[in-house]
Order: C-alpha cells, then structure tokens, then sequence
C-alpha cells in the first residue's frame, strides 16, 4: 500500500537541472472523511524529505490539502556523484524509504 | 531659483500618497476576503512579513476534473545561487476545511525554485503561495481553480 516510486535519472552531466519524481501510494486519510456514517480514521504522511549524499536537498510538510498518493517533483543539480535518499513519514512514525544513485559523467 | 524639479507642479507628497494608495488596494482587498482560519495558517507558516506581488507564478488548471488531484506547479524567480535564492514555498487552500496544503522547503542542490504537487480541493476555490526567499522577504500569488467534483476531504 505504501510502495514509493521515484524517477531520478541514473546519469547527468555537472550541474545539469534535472527533475525529480517521487510518489507514494498512501490514503493521505485526513480524520475528516466520513463513510456509511463512520469517520475514516486519521492516518496521513506529514513529512517528506530528499537528502544528497545526506545534504539536505528538498522537504515537504504535507498538510490536509495534499492529496492521496502525494506526488512531489523538484528540479537538483549535481556537481559529483551523489546518493539521494528519500524518506516519507507518517504522522504516527512509520517511515518508507528509497534511494538512488546519480552519476556525474 | 527654486522650482518644481517634476515639472508638473503636483505637491510630491500626494503624489507619493497616491501612489502608495494605489499599490496597497489591492492586497487589502485580498487581505479581507480571507477566512480567519486561513490568515492564522499563513501567519503560522509564512511569518508575519508584508507580502509582495511578482516574482512567483502558480500554474494550476482553470478547472478541475477531480478535485481529489489538482496539479499545481508553483515556480519562484530566483538564482538559486549567492545569496539569491528561495528558502521555502507554502500552498494553502482558501475553502477547504482545513486551508494547508503543504510546505516545500529548498537546499543547496536544488537548481531551480520549482516544485509540482497534487493537491485536493474540497471546491472550486482560490489557492495562494507564499515564497519565504533567503533575504526574508515574501512573494505572493493566487489562482482561482474551478473544481467539477470535489476532493473527498469531508
């Protein structure tokens, strides 16, 4: 249910932009919703942070606004080859986690 | 000799006055339209530093399908180098039940201030984003999205 996806390429040059994807599948339940009269419990990702080579790259505080399956994309540079790392955490602090290697030819 | 260097003979206070009318409307206007809730998100998140037009563009559908996924690219113009750069954007919704959306903040390898999400949006509605930039100073802009079925937040 939480499987992470992320699109980052595997080869750039020296500090090219280059975007970034990532998503999660996640219900991204806000505790408001209401089904055959019961409230869907609560159960959201608040955080979501990218790290480079454990610099911290890019974050995100998700609040109720943000929809199932967050979907977030950035645009990086790379000057070296980097490891980016990607955690998502969930209000209750369970994390999902993934990660990719970027070579700077 | 003394005289008028404008040569208009307008008095330059109420010239500047004016001026100064002119370019605070508008964002009282907005100011005054939104929801206390709304204001208290902002002031949460964003601070309380005057905010100012330009220089941030929002990109969003004039309507939306699915309320449940709304694209939304928020870009801020800025080197992202030096001293110019953008530290953090924040979305917020102006008539869902809760206004957040979400904060994005940016570190050092990030190559430009842009960032694509999917937000929801319970109807149709205006969303605002704030751009908090390295000096402190604030950037904002709005878009009015029109939504055919709403995101299911309630």
């Amino acid at each position: 249910m939480t499987t992470p996806r992320i699109r980052v390429p595997a080869s750039v040059k020296a500090g090219e932009a280059v975007e970034i994807r990532t998503l999660i599948d996640h219900p991204m339940e806000t505790g408001l919703r209401q089904q055959t009269g019961q409230t869907v419990p609560r159960r959201m990702i608040t955080r979501f942070e990218a790290h480079a080579d454990g610099e911290p790259l890019f974050a995100a505080d998700f609040r109720n606004g943000t929809s199932a399956n967050p979907y977030v994309a950035f645009i990086a540079r790379f000057t070296k080859t980097t490891t980016v790392t990607f955690l998502w955490r969930e209000e209750d602090g369970r994390e999902h986690r993934a990660s990719q290697r970027v070579t700077v030819a | 000799m003394t005289q008028d260097r404008s040569g208009t003979g307008l008095d330059r206070r109420a010239v500047l006055g004016a001026v100064l009318t002119l370019v605070a409307l508008p964002a009282a206007g907005q100011a005054a339209d939104l929801k206390p809730e709304v204001e208290a998100a902002i002031r949460e998140q964003v601070g309380g530093a005057a905010a100012t037009d330009g220089g941030i563009a929002l990109r969003t559908p004039e309507t939306a399908e699915n309320g449940a996924f709304v694209p939304v690219t928020v870009s801020v113009h800025s080197a992202m180098a030096g001293d110019d750069r953008c530290r953090a954007i924040h979305l917020f919704a102006t008539n869902n039940p809760t206004p957040g959306i979400a904060s994005y903040s940016f570190g050092a390898g990030i190559a430009r201030a842009e960032v694509s999400v999917r937000v929801r949006l319970a109807e149709g509605q205006t969303i605002l984003a704030y751009a908090v930039m390295a000096d402190g100073s604030v950037r904002r802009t709005a878009a009015r999205v029109a939504v055919t079925t709403g995101g299911c937040l309630t």
